[in-house]
């Protein structure tokens, strides 16, 4: 177990680079298989080596999702690649009531890429997991010629188990619902655009990526009756309101105001003319909670470090149904609408 | 934030909109020059929180609406030739050229890419001796500077890889063509702050005097418009006409003279067609001659292009203020941000896109 020492378990030499040969299906791509990722992963299913891990449950229903991560830089302030292709899927389970059980991480990479960066990966993948909870339990590695991809493409898919019965759907949703978000907004869309274009401003913007799996597990614990949540990856808290709101007869009204945006990511957008609220985040989401519930909420998360920053946004109503409603600084109500493909720096 | 939160003070702006339902006493057409201005207007209602006697029309000042389809299709001939990466500003890759669009070509397997200024373009070149760089040059007064520059250096530096391909259009000569047009219903100006950031606000006297308009230099934030506004409506009660300017923060009377120098320096005014609006003599810039071999619709040759607009559009009508989207026929029907027909559409400062963006069709 190499979990207190986590340096690279191979005798490659730093410089050394990923070959076709490592995906072959030889001694070459065992070696990196063995060494490199069940070595570091580390857990009783994957050390089984069988063609499928088999995997004990305890309740007879299972959220099941999957995500594929081409982020570029693969390295950036907050985070990487690796953390990043754990985090996406734990969350995706969490926001579904789910408690993240078991991920299986599947990599495509690119002839050339370099074996310490792939191990760096591999690395934040089994902390992360490990802080979260989750067992990465099988895994897959293909080599693709040199040219013929961005350095790494990860896929993860997740499998979490229910403690709850009564499981969130935007069918629950009900007027006066309180829309409560868990922090500051736009900062993992900023931080990448700001790394992978060398914009540089004042202070680094780090990237929000973070767990939410405890967090929601918490709340869901405490008896908080929330009706339905979403994490606000692409496309921002707006594309995840209106995802939600456009299932149902009701509509959503926010407060910009009440929208916190670190001054360093307000700046960068102002900057290039981006939307905060459109802009994507990695450890956020949104969750419409029973009214009563509001304020039992906001102290659970208050006391939480994903939930610092939590605050009431807005409230579920009967008029306008079907949309997102935002009202600014000077009272004035518009429609926000989910964009079209991404946003685009402008040019003036 | 600074410079930022100041201007985005409700108790401040609503002193002024006091103020103006205080002195109004007739209703006043005022045309926001800038797409940005329009894009701030829509955005935070601001047309919603003035007196119902302001009429605000919107501007010819969105650089991607205004760039002619066959400019955009010339960019997409080269941007689709071999050993070329073409290089532009985000906004320009989603406009629809006649057949297709930028973002198309580079589906398709061409090499065209987003940049934030045309000095990253330069880099670009210098990296890729073997590639010949192009970098769509499009915009008013403001972007003019950095274009310039770009060429500028890569005179110096005798970068033989790099060349512009250049849609520049100047703002004064497009409001005389709205203010000489018999269907003119523009009483006053808020002017461009950006523009006029780097060329002040000198050539904008004359015009003034001759229209008998008032023009306010005017900036982006919704304190600095409703203050524009409070000052064309001041001016327009008391029967005066003249330039103004309220985006002191940025902007000076003669401009930015280093910017001015190098714009000067690099290129000549010509005449240029505007999108929807046609040809305005003297109301553009090109390359002067002896930069020639910088500018790509030389270096490359792209055939003669002949194209047709779609009828059904009328964003040339939206851009001198006769008509305002919802007013449209095909607005928010057959005409939307992913399958817009016209420019206006297309940019996020288009004032088409900024009405369906942040307001329902139905609404005015």
């Amino acid at each position: 177990m190499k979990s207190n020492n986590l340096t690279c378990p191979i005798p490659f030499n730093e410089n050394e680079r990923i070959t076709m040969a490592h995906g072959g299906g030889g001694k070459a791509m065992q070696k990196l298989i063995d060494s490199c990722i069940i070595e570091t992963f580390d857990n009783q299913y994957l050390n089984e080596k069988n063609d499928s891990s088999v995997l004990p449950i305890t309740n007879n229903k299972i959220a099941f999702t999957t995500d594929s991560f081409v982020i570029k830089p693969i390295f950036f302030p907050g985070g990487d690649i690796g953390s990043l292709a754990v985090i996406g899927t734990v969350n995706d389970l969490a926001v579904s009531g789910a408690e993240p059980r078991y991920i299986s991480a599947a990599f495509i990479i690119e002839e050339g890429f370099l074996i310490n960066d792939l191990f760096r990966i591999v690395k934040s993948m089994y902390e992360t997991a490990r802080k979260v909870g989750v067992e990465i339990v099988t895994g897959d590695t293909k080599v693709v010629e040199k040219g013929h991809g961005d350095g790494i493409y990860i896929n993860t898919t997740g499998i979490g188990e229910f403690n709850i019965t009564d499981l969130p759907s935007s069918k629950k949703i009900q007027e006066g619902d309180k829309i409560i978000i868990n922090g500051d907004i736009a900062r993992h869309g900023m931080a990448v655009m700001a790394a992978r274009e060398g914009l540089e401003f004042e202070s680094t913007i780090e990237s929000d990526c973070e767990e939410l799996s405890t967090i929601i597990k918490k709340l869901l614990d405490e008896g908080i009756r929330i009706h339905c949540m979403r994490d606000l990856t692409r496309g921002g808290l707006v594309s995840g309101l209106v995802e939600v709101i456009q299932q149902t007869n009701l509509s959503c009204i926010i407060e910009e105001n009440k929208i916190f945006v670190k001054d360093e990511v307000n700046a960068a957008c102002e900057i290039l003319g981006l939307d905060p609220l459109y802009v994507a985040n990695e450890g956020k989401f949104v969750m419409i909670i029973h009214q009563d519930d509001e304020n039992k909420a906001l102290k659970i998360l208050h006391e939480s470090n994903s939930g610092k920053h939590a605050v009431t946004i807005g409230q579920v109503a009967k008029t306008n149904p079907g949309n997102v409603l935002i009202k600014n600084f000077l009272g004035v109500t518009r429609y926000l609408e989910m964009i079209n493909g991404e946003q685009l720096p402008r040019i003036c | 934030m600074k410079y930022i939160d100041e201007y985005r003070n409700r108790d401040e702006i609503f002193k002024y909109t006091d103020e103006i339902s205080k002195i109004i006493t007739q209703e006043w057409t005022l045309m926001e020059v800038c797409g940005g201005q329009t894009h701030s207007i829509v955005k935070y209602g601001l047309d919603q929180v003035l007196p119902s006697q302001v009429n605000l029309l919107h501007g010819p000042g969105c650089p991607v609406c205004v760039t002619p389809l066959e400019i955009i299709d010339q960019a997409i001939t080269i941007a689709k030739k071999e050993n070329v990466i073409f290089c532009s500003f985000g906004d320009m890759l989603r406009v629809p050229g006649s057949y297709t669009d930028l973002f198309s070509v580079k589906a398709a397997g061409n090499d065209v890419r987003i940049v934030y200024s045309p000095l990253d373009a330069l880099k670009i070149a210098k990296k890729n001796p073997a590639k010949k760089i192009v970098f769509f040059a499009v915009g008013f007064e403001t972007t003019a500077p950095a274009n310039a520059m770009a060429v500028y250096q890569a005179a110096l530096n005798k970068t033989d890889n790099f060349s512009i391909l250049v849609s520049h259009v100047l703002v004064p000569p497009a409001l005389e063509t709205i203010l000489g047009s018999k269907k003119n219903m523009v009483q006053a100006f808020l002017a461009a702050g950006h523009v006029c950031t780097i060329m002040g606000y000198q050539e904008y006297i004359p015009l003034a005097k001759k229209y008998k308009v008032p023009i306010i230099v005017t900036g982006f934030e919704p304190f600095d418009i409703v203050q524009g506004v409070y000052l064309c409506i001041k001016q327009l009660e008391e029967g005066k006409f003249e330039v103004e300017n309220q985006y002191i923060r940025s902007v000076t009377k003669d401009g930015n003279v280093t910017a001015m120098d190098i714009v000067n320096k690099v290129f000549e005014i010509t005449t240029r067609k505007w999108r929807g609006i046609g040809a305005i003599t003297s109301s553009g810039l090109k390359l002067r001659n002896q930069f020639q071999e910088f500018d790509a619709s030389l270096v490359f040759d792209t055939g003669s292009i002949i194209v047709k607009e779609p009828e059904d559009c009328i964003s040339g009508l939206i851009l001198q203020g006769i008509k305002k989207p919802p007013q449209c026929n095909a607005f928010g029907k057959t005409c939307n941000p992913d399958k817009p027909l016209g420019a206006t559409m297309v940019s996020s400062e288009g004032a088409c896109a900024a009405y369906f963006n942040y307001r329902k069709p139905e609404e005015p």
